[in-house]
């Protein structure tokens, strides 16, 4: 997956953990959490659905690195580079 | 090889199971019961259909609101608002001797009426307010404070704290007499200042939604399928074994049994500190009318009433304690256009177990005869009387409560002691539901969520 990839593949994510949310202006340099309402337990979807769809593993002492949309894009480039697009 | 057994397919067993199976897990549900639900649930009669339990969901905060409980559940469970079909209630009252307090889904209503009827405790009372929205329902550690303590620092009318009381003990205080801080803390919120709802079609469809979604996702459920015993092996549980004689292997098992219930149910002999049973159990009576309650003059929701200035959360003496109670009216929900066929009033007051589960059968059906009517002619002291359009009538009694839900003693909440964080002594068992800590329908929801993601899901 490219980068594009990745950050659309999140915004997917976004998009069915919390339905309500506008994600049209997300800024990708601001926290996920000072933009949107999402709880802990949504975070924990995140990386669940993650684990669902691509079979990666995130520790939880990584899930701080979840923050924002360019954070997250960054963690997640090395682990799903070799992951095809579907 | 389950990855998780759920023992118990009520709200919070079946709001666990979806979780589950959402994220891949092979997951069953075992229900000893005939029928899902547990204490949330439906059955039919003479050709009628009634509810058990479900008066009404709380915690209903308008369309597009992204916190809060129901927010968050919806979330969790992939369900769109619209699934559930929730409708407002037109509002509710509490009414003690000389004292009416209306409150509907806009807190400034039920404020506006504190102010009429106890002028001089509305700054107390903003105060309250103030010190329950700023509880952490995800921080355990006030949990422990009693209400009846705090609320005595902040109000100094005796009336108006029993009349918090008597609605919020109700609906959902296990303990007799009090309520922890953090419990009456999230109660008040989900009723007085998120609000009250109903779907039309009543209980049965949020079931039918639970359901549908968990066994779309893979996941397997068993009816008539009871528990015997835990299999334990060295502080592990390895699976169990079912009342059949059936065997089922299990990585870990999720239980909504009840925390004394689950116990008992484990077979590794080990002393577990016992706890106490709850001791509050219900009787309900339902009528179906030929005639909508508002066409009476009735357009209460709810109605919590008490006939005096104190109010008595205990078990009572006596078979019923027919001085305080709950009546509700399904029908008063905003439904738009539609009306339920026919007219429902359903009265719930305290119950004395003992009492109901040592009669034999004929002394039974009589005595919930006699019972129906002592506890209709108390209710009908605070609405309109409604016994000459009744069409047909049901009760039920605290040993209907353990049919439906397994509970000693018919506890409507489970025991007073909660497990918040849901472990037990055993390193791959766990606790949801009633005696996690959380009641209601919205409650017992976010309890199975909650104990999935927290227990389950995370190796």
């Amino acid at each position: 997956m490219t980068t594009a990839d990745i950050k659309a593949e999140i915004l997917d994510i976004l998009e069915v953990i919390a339905p309500d949310e506008d994600l049209t202006n997300l800024d990708d340099a601001v926290n996920f959490r000072d933009q949107l309402e999402l709880d802990s337990m949504d975070f924990l979807d995140i990386v669940m659905e993650l684990r669902k769809r691509h079979r990666i593993q995130i520790p939880e002492d990584d899930y701080i690195q979840l923050a924002s949309m360019n954070s997250t894009v960054a963690f997640l480039e090395p682990l799903m580079k070799d992951i095809q697009k579907v | 090889m389950y990855d998780t057994i759920i023992i118990g397919a009520g709200m919070s067993g079946l709001a666990a199971g979806i979780r589950l199976a959402y994220f891949d897990q092979r997951v069953c549900i075992l229900e000893k019961h005939i029928t899902i639900g547990g204490l949330n649930s439906f059955y039919r009669m003479r050709g009628r259909d009634y509810d058990v339990g479900l008066h009404a969901l709380t915690n209903i905060t308008p369309k597009g609101t992204k916190r809060g409980p129901l927010a968050r559940l919806l979330k969790q469970l992939r369900l769109s608002r619209e699934d559930l079909q929730i409708s407002p209630q037109l509002g509710s009252d509490i009414v003690f001797p000389g004292v009416r307090l209306h409150f509907n889904n806009d807190f400034e209503r039920f404020r506006s009426e504190i102010a009429r009827e106890f002028p001089k405790q509305i700054d107390n009372f903003d105060r309250l307010v103030t010190q329950i929205v700023e509880y952490d329902d995800l921080d355990e550690t006030h949990q422990a404070v009693s209400a009846r303590e705090r609320l005595g620092e902040l109000i100094s009318d005796p009336l108006l704290v029993e009349m918090f009381f008597c609605p919020l003990m109700f609906y959902g205080s296990a303990r007799e007499h009090d309520m922890d801080w953090g419990q009456f803390s999230i109660m008040f919120r989900s009723i007085f200042m998120e609000g009250l709802g109903r779907p039309y079609a009543g209980v049965r469809l949020i079931l039918k939604h639970l359901v549908r979604k968990f066994r779309g996702l893979g996941g397997e459920l068993k009816l008539r399928t009871g528990v015997d015993r835990i299999k334990v092996d060295n502080g592990h549980v390895t699976g169990v074994l079912l009342e059949n004689g059936e065997e089922l292997q299990a990585r870990r098992v999720l239980s909504s049994a009840g925390w004394p219930e689950t116990m008992r149910m484990c077979d590794d002999s080990q002393l577990v500190v016992s706890r106490a049973t709850g001791r509050l159990s219900f009787c309900e009576t339902i009528a179906a009318l030929d005639v909508q309650p508002q066409a009476l003059g009735h357009r209460s929701t709810i109605t919590f009433y008490n006939d005096s200035e104190q109010f008595h959360w205990t078990k009572p003496d006596k078979p019923c304690d027919i001085r305080s109670g709950v009546i509700c009216s399904p029908n008063n929900f905003d439904y738009g256009d539609e009306l339920l066929d026919e007219g429902t009033m359903r009265i719930t007051a305290l119950a004395n177990f003992d009492f109901w589960n040592g009669l034999d059968e004929r002394k039974y059906a009589l005595e919930k005869l006699r019972w129906y009517d002592h506890i209709t002619a108390s209710a009908v002291r605070f609405v309109p009387d409604y016994r000459h359009r009744v069409l047909d009538t049901d009760m039920f009694t605290p040993t209907t409560v353990v049919r439906f839900t397994g509970h000693d003693g018919g506890a409507i909440y489970g025991t007073p002691d909660k497990q918040f964080d849901g472990r037990t002594h055993l390193d791959n068992l766990f606790i949801c539901g009633t005696d996690q800590g959380f009641v209601g329908i919205i409650g017992s929801i976010v309890s199975g969520i909650g104990m999935a993601n927290m227990h389950c899901l995370r190796d």
